[in-house]
C-alpha cells in the first residue's frame, strides 16, 4: 500500500491543515442553509451577542449547536471505528456495522417507551448499556467456531444483533404509535434539534476517553501482529481489550444517545486516515478524529440541500455515501482471503 | 446399519435412504403443526373450543362461526404456516449455499429489498394503485436487489463471502433509502409502513392464500429435487466441483429459489424477522445435516413458529393487534441467543 | 508408457502473476506419481488445474487422451477425483453422511441409493477403517481419521485416477504414514492411478513410482525417484545442499541436509550406501 503522507513532518503538517479545514467547515456549517448567514453576523453573535438580532438568535440556539454536535459525534465515530478496526482486525468492523449503534438505540427506545426515562443522564448510561450489550454479543457470537474471529464472521454476527434489536425496537414503535414520529427522525440519526444540554453530560467521557485512546496508539500497533505475538512482547493483551472495548463502547454510545444512528462514519474514515498516515495508529486515531468531524459536518451541510425543503436525516446521508464504500471494499479489500 | 432404511425398486431405478429419525419426527412435528393450527384458529378475542373448530372445519358444525372462521382466522393462520414455511426453507438454502449458519434472507439484503419495493409503493402509489399490488412491488424489489447484489459480487465467479458482505452493504442501503421515504413521507403513510416492515398478517384473506400457494406449490418439490446437490455443496466449492457440479449454475438456481420464497412471503406478510435464521437450526438439531430431510421438517417449524407467533400477536394485547414481526423476533432472538452459549460451552 | 493424463504448453495464472509458463506433463496410468518442489513453485496449481478446479490461461489439458473442457464435468468425476488441501465439512456431518456424497456424480434425483451405492460407500468405510465410526459426526474425529474419512470420500466416488493436494500436512509421521500406506495399497491391489502433491521428498521417493520436481513455473526434472533426486536436483529445485543416500529399509534415496546440527559420530558415507 502506498503512503501518501510517509514522513514524520509531513504528517504533523497534514494535521494542522485538516485542522484547518475542520476549521472552515465549521463555520461554513455556521452559515449556510436555509437562512444564509453573513460571516460578520457569526464574529458578532459570539462576541457581541444581540438577543434582539434574529440571525444571532438562530446562530446561537441552533447552527452553533449543531456544528458542535456534528463536530463530536463525528470524530467520536471515526475513533471507534478506527479502534474496532484495531480490536478486530477486520477492515469492516465499525459500530453501526457490528450492531453497538442498534443495541444502544433499543435500550433507549425501551428506556423511553417502557419505563418512561426522560433525563438525559440516564439515556447516556442506558446507551452505554445498550451499546455493552451489543458489543459483547457480537464478539462472543463472532467467536464461536473452529476459525475464531474471521472478518466474515463478525460482520454476519454483527448483522444477526442489529437484526434482533431493530426488530424488537421496531416492535416497541408499533405499539407505541405516537412516540413513532418524534422518535424516527432521531432512529436515523440528526443532529439538528438538539440543545446544548444533550453534548454537556457526555462531552467529559468522550473527551477523556479520546486522551487515553491516543496513548494508547503504541499499545495498539503492537496489538496488531496478533495475540500471541502481542503477548510474547510482553503485553497484557487482554488488559488492552477490554481497555478498547470501554472506550468504543463509551464513544459509540455516547454519540447515538447524543445524534442517533449515524453509520458509516467509523467505516470510511479510518480507512481514509491509513491510506494517508499508513498503519501507525499513534497517527491514524488523531487524523480519524478531525477527519470524521470534517465528513460529518460536510454530510451536514449537504443534508440541507438534497431534498429542499425538507431536511435529509443524516444517518441516512452517510449511509447513501458510505455503503458503496462499504461494497468497494468488500470487493477489493477481502478479494485475497474471500 | 439400523438408523437408515433403503427404499429401492428391484431395478435400481428408483432408490433411496431415509434416516429413520427423521421420519419420525416428521410425523410428530406434523401432528404438532395440525395441533396448533387448531388452537391457533380457537384463540382470539372470542374462543372457540377446538373440538367445535374441528367440527366446522370437516362440515359438521352448526355455522355458528362461520364468519370468524372461514373470513377471519382460517386465511390467517394459513398465510401464517405459508409464510413461516417458505421464510424457513429460504434460510436454510441459503445457509446451505453461503455455508454459514448466520446466513438469512433478512440478513443478507433479500428482505431489505422488498421492503424498499413495498415503502415506495406505499408512500408514492397507494392513492393511485390497487393495494392488491403492494405484494408484486415487493417481489420486484427483492428481485432487483437480489440481482444487483448478485452482479456486484461477480468477479471471474461468485464467492459466498462475496455475497454476503455485499449483501449487508446493499441491505444498509436499501434501508437507508425506506428510512428516507418514511421521514419525508406524511405520517399515515409513516405508520401504515412501519407495521409492514414489521412485518404483519392483519387482514390476511384467502385470496391472498391462493396468491402465495402457487409459489411453495413450485418451489418447494423444487428445492426437494435438488437437495442432493445442496448436500455436495456444503462440502464446500472445491469439493463440489471435484465431484462434478457446476458450482456456478447451482448457485445462481438455489439464490433465485431463495430469493422466490421469501421474496413472495415478505411480499404478503412485510419483514417478518428471524424466522429464515433460526428455523433451519432448529431443525438440524432434531434430525442432522441430510437436506432432504431438512426441507421438510424446516418448513414445518417454520411454520409452527409463525403460527404461534401470530396468535400470540392477536391475542396477547387485546384488543390490540400487533405485528406479528415482533413476536417472531421475540420466539427466534432467545433461541439464537441459546445457540450462542451453547456453542459456547462445547 | 501409456499416459491418463497430459498438459501440453500449459499457461495458468493468478490475476497478473504467472505461475505456470508452458508446462508439459503427461502423468503415467497405474503409477504413483508424486509433485515436488520448492513453496510456491506452483505444484499445487498444476495438480488442481488437472483437476480443473483452476482455470488455464492457455494450453491443454487432456484426460484420456479427450480435451478434458470438452468432458461434461459430471463426466470427469466419474474419471477423477481430487481432494484439495483442508477440506472442512459442515458441523454435525456424519462419516456415512460425507462418504455418500462421493457418488454424486453416478447418481441421479430418483436413484439416490442403489445396491451399488452402498456396497461401494460400505467398502470405501472398511478400507480406510472407518467403519466403526461411520455414524459419528466428521467434525469430532482426530486429524488423521479425518482426512481418511475425506479420502474415502475420493474413493466412494470410485474413479481410476486420484488426485490429492498435500493429504498429509498436519499429520504426525504415524498418520503421514498410515495414510501414505493406504494410498500405496489403493494403487497396488487396486490397480488406480494416484497423482499427490507432498513436502516430504523422503517419503516422496519412498512411494512415488514417478516424481515431477517444478521449479520456475516449468517441470524440472521427472522420473524414477532413484534416478531423478540427486544432490544437483534437490540444489537447483529446493537451493539447499545435500547428501543423497540409500534408506536403509527400502533402498530408496534418503537427501540428509547438509545446514548445521550437533554431530554425534561421522559415518562413512559407504557404510549407509551413498548414491
Amino acid at each position: 500500500m502506498r503512503i501518501i503522507l510517509s514522513s514524520t513532518p509531513m504528517k504533523q503538517i497534514g494535521l494542522f491543515i485538516s485542522c484547518l479545514i475542520l476549521l472552515l467547515a465549521f463555520i461554513f456549517s455556521i452559515a449556510i442553509g436555509q437562512t444564509s448567514i453573513p460571516f460578520s453576523s457569526i464574529y458578532d453573535a459570539i462576541f457581541h451577542f444581540d438577543a434582539a438580532d434574529k440571525e444571532h438568535v438562530i446562530i446561537r440556539t441552533s447552527r452553533f449547536t449543531r456544528a458542535v454536535i456534528a463536530t463530536v459525534v463525528g470524530a467520536s465515530l471515526a475513533i471507534a471505528g478506527a479502534l474496532m478496526r484495531a480490536l478486530t482486525r477486520n477492515p469492516l468492523a465499525a459500530p453501526d456495522i457490528l450492531g453497538i449503534n442498534a443495541g444502544a438505540i433499543f435500550f433507549i427506545v425501551s428506556a423511553i417507551t417502557l419505563f418512561s426515562v426522560q433525563s438525559l443522564m440516564s439515556y447516556m448510561w442506558i446507551a452505554f448499556l445498550g451499546a455493552g450489550a451489543a458489543g459483547a454479543m457480537v464478539f462472543f457470537l463472532g467467536s464461536l467456531g473452529r476459525d475464531g474471529l474471521t472478518p466474515i464472521k463478525i460482520v454476519l454476527a454483527g448483522a444477526a444483533i442489529t437484526a434482533l434489536f431493530v426488530s424488537f425496537t421496531q416492535g416497541l414503535l408499533v405499539i407505541d404509535e405516537q412516540g413513532l414520529q418524534s422518535v424516527l427522525f432521531w432512529l436515523a440519526g440528526s443532529v439538528s434539534g438538539r440543545s446544548i444540554e444533550m453534548l454537556v453530560p457526555v462531552l467529559p467521557f468522550i473527551l477523556g476517553v479520546t486522551v487515553v485512546a491516543i496513548f494508547m496508539g503504541r499499545s495498539i500497533n503492537i496489538l496488531q501482529s496478533g495475540d500471541d505475538i502481542a503477548k510474547g512482547l510482553g503485553q497484557r493483551t487482554m488488559l488492552t481489550k477490554i481497555t478498547l472495548g470501554i472506550i468504543i463502547i463509551i464513544l459509540a454510545g455516547s454519540s447515538v444517545a447524543v445524534a442517533g444512528s449515524i453509520g458509516f462514519i467509523g467505516l470510511i474514515v479510518p480507512h481514509m486516515a491509513i491510506q494517508l498516515v499508513g498503519t501507525d495508529y499513534r497517527w491514524i486515531i488523531p487524523y480519524s478524529a478531525v477527519l470524521g468531524a470534517i465528513l460529518l459536518l460536510s454530510a451536514d451541510i449537504a443534508a440541507r440541500y438534497v431534498i429542499m425543503p425538507l431536511e435529509m436525516p443524516i444517518g441516512v446521508m452517510t449511509a447513501l455515501i458510505g455503503a458503496p464504500f462499504f461494497i468497494y471494499i468488500a470487493r477489493k479489500g477481502l478479494a485475497k482471503n474471500a | 446399519m439400523p438408523n437408515y432404511v433403503s427404499v429401492r425398486t428391484k431395478t435400481n431405478r428408483i432408490s433411496f435412504q431415509i434416516a429413520k429419525r427423521t421420519a419420525w419426527i416428521l410425523l410428530l412435528l406434523s401432528l404438532l403443526l395440525i395441533l396448533i393450527t387448531v388452537l391457533g384458529l380457537s384463540a382470539g378475542s372470542e374462543f372457540i373450543h377446538p373440538v367445535t373448530v374441528v367440527k366446522e372445519l370437516l362440515g359438521y358444525g352448526n355455522g355458528d362461526y362461520d364468519f370468524v372462521l372461514h373470513t377471519l382466522r382460517l386465511p390467517r393462520v394459513l398465510m401464517a404456516l405459508l409464510v413461516g414455511a417458505a421464510l424457513g426453507v429460504a434460510g436454510l438454502i441459503l445457509q446451505g449455499i453461503i455455508r454459514n449458519p448466520l446466513a438469512a434472507p433478512d440478513i443478507i439484503g433479500i428482505t431489505s429489498g422488498a421492503s424498499m419495493g413495498a415503502i415506495i409503493f406505499i408512500v408514492y402509489f397507494m392513492g393511485s394503485v390497487s393495494i392488491q399490488f403492494l405484494p408484486l412491488a415487493a417481489i420486484l424489489g427483492a428481485g432487483i436487489v437480489s440481482f444487483i447484489i448478485y452482479l456486484l459480487s461477480w468477479r471471474k465467479g461468485v464467492t459466498p463471502i462475496r455475497m454476503v458482505l455485499i449483501g449487508i452493504g446493499i441491505s444498509a442501503l436499501a434501508k437507508a433509502v425506506v428510512t428516507m421515504l418514511l421521514v419525508i413521507s406524511n405520517v399515515a403513510a409513516t405508520t401504515k409502513a412501519y407495521l409492514w416492515l414489521t412485518g404483519s398478517l392483519y387482514g390476511a384473506n384467502m385470496q391472498d392464500v391462493y396468491l402465495l400457494l402457487p409459489w411453495l406449490v413450485i418451489l418447494m418439490p423444487l428445492t426437494f429435487i435438488l437437495a442432493r446437490t445442496v448436500n455436495v455443496k456444503e462440502l464446500g466449492d472445491e469439493i463440489a466441483i471435484g465431484l462434478g457440479v457446476k458450482v456456478q449454475v447451482y448457485r445462481l438456481l438455489f439464490l433465485l429459489i431463495s430469493v422466490m420464497l421469501a421474496g413472495s412471503a415478505v411480499a404478503f406478510a412485510g419483514g417478518i424477522a428471524f424466522v429464515g435464521l433460526v428455523a433451519p437450526h432448529m431443525s438440524r438439531m432434531l434430525v442432522g445435516r441430510s437436506f432432504a430431510g431438512l426441507i421438510p421438517v424446516t418448513a414445518i417449524i417454520g411454520g409452527i413458529i409463525v403460527i404461534v407467533a401470530d396468535m400470540v400477536a392477536r391475542t396477547a394485547f387485546l384488543p390490540k393487534d400487533l405485528p406479528t414481526g415482533v413476536f417472531t423476533a421475540a420466539i427466534g432472538a432467545p433461541f439464537f441467543i441459546y445457540l450462542l452459549f451453547r456453542t459456547r460451552n462445547q | 508408457m501409456k499416459h491418463v493424463l497430459e498438459a501440453q504448453n500449459l499457461h495458468v495464472s493468478y490475476g497478473e502473476n504467472l505461475i505456470l509458463e508452458d508446462l508439459n506433463l503427461q502423468i503415467p496410468k497405474g503409477k504413483i506419481t508424486v509433485l515436488v518442489g520448492a513453496n510456491g513453485c506452483g505444484k499445487s496449481t498444476l495438480l488442481r488445474t488437472f483437476a480443473r478446479l483452476q482455470k488455464a490461461k492457455s494450453g491443454e489439458i487432456f484426460l484420456d487422451e479427450n480435451k478434458l473442457d470438452a468432458i461434461s464435468t459430471k463426466e470427469v468425476a466419474k474419471r477423477l477425483a481430487i481432494l484439495p488441501q483442508g477440506p472442512v465439512a459442515p458441523e454435525g456431518l456424519t462419516v456415512q453422511q460425507l462418504i455418500k456424497q462421493g457418488r454424486y456424480p453416478h447418481q441421479s434425483w430418483l436413484k439416490q441409493w442403489s445396491t451399488e451405492d452402498e456396497k461401494i460407500v460400505n467398502n470405501a468405510l472398511a478400507v480406510t477403517q472407518m467403519t466403526e465410526f461411520a455414524d459419528r459426526p466428521v467434525d469430532a474425529l482426530s486429524g488423521g481419521q479425518r482426512q481418511r474419512v475425506w479420502i474415502a470420500m475420493t474413493l466412494a466416488q470410485k474413479t481410476d485416477l486420484i488426485l490429492l493436494d498435500e493429504p498429509t500436512t498436519y499429520l504426525d509421521m504415524a498418520h503421514q504414514v498410515e495414510i501414505l500406506d493406504l494410498l500405496f495399497d489403493l494403487n497396488d491391489k487396486e490397480g488406480r492411478t494416484v497423482v499427490m502433491v507432498l513436502h516430504d521428498l523422503n517419503l516422496a521417493c519412498r512411494y512415488a513410482h514417478h516424481i515431477v520436481a517444478v521449479r520456475n513455473k516449468q517441470v524440472y526434472a521427472q522420473g524414477k525417484p532413484e534416478e531423478v533426486v540427486t544432490a544437483e536436483m534437490v540444489q537447483a529445485v529446493f537451493r539447499m545442499d545435500c547428501t543423497i543416500i540409500k534408506d536403509p529399509l527400502f533402498g530408496t534415496p534418503l537427501c540428509v541436509p547438509h545446514g548445521k546440527g550437533r554431530t554425534v559420530q561421522t559415518v562413512e558415507l559407504e557404510e549407509v550406501g551413498i548414491c
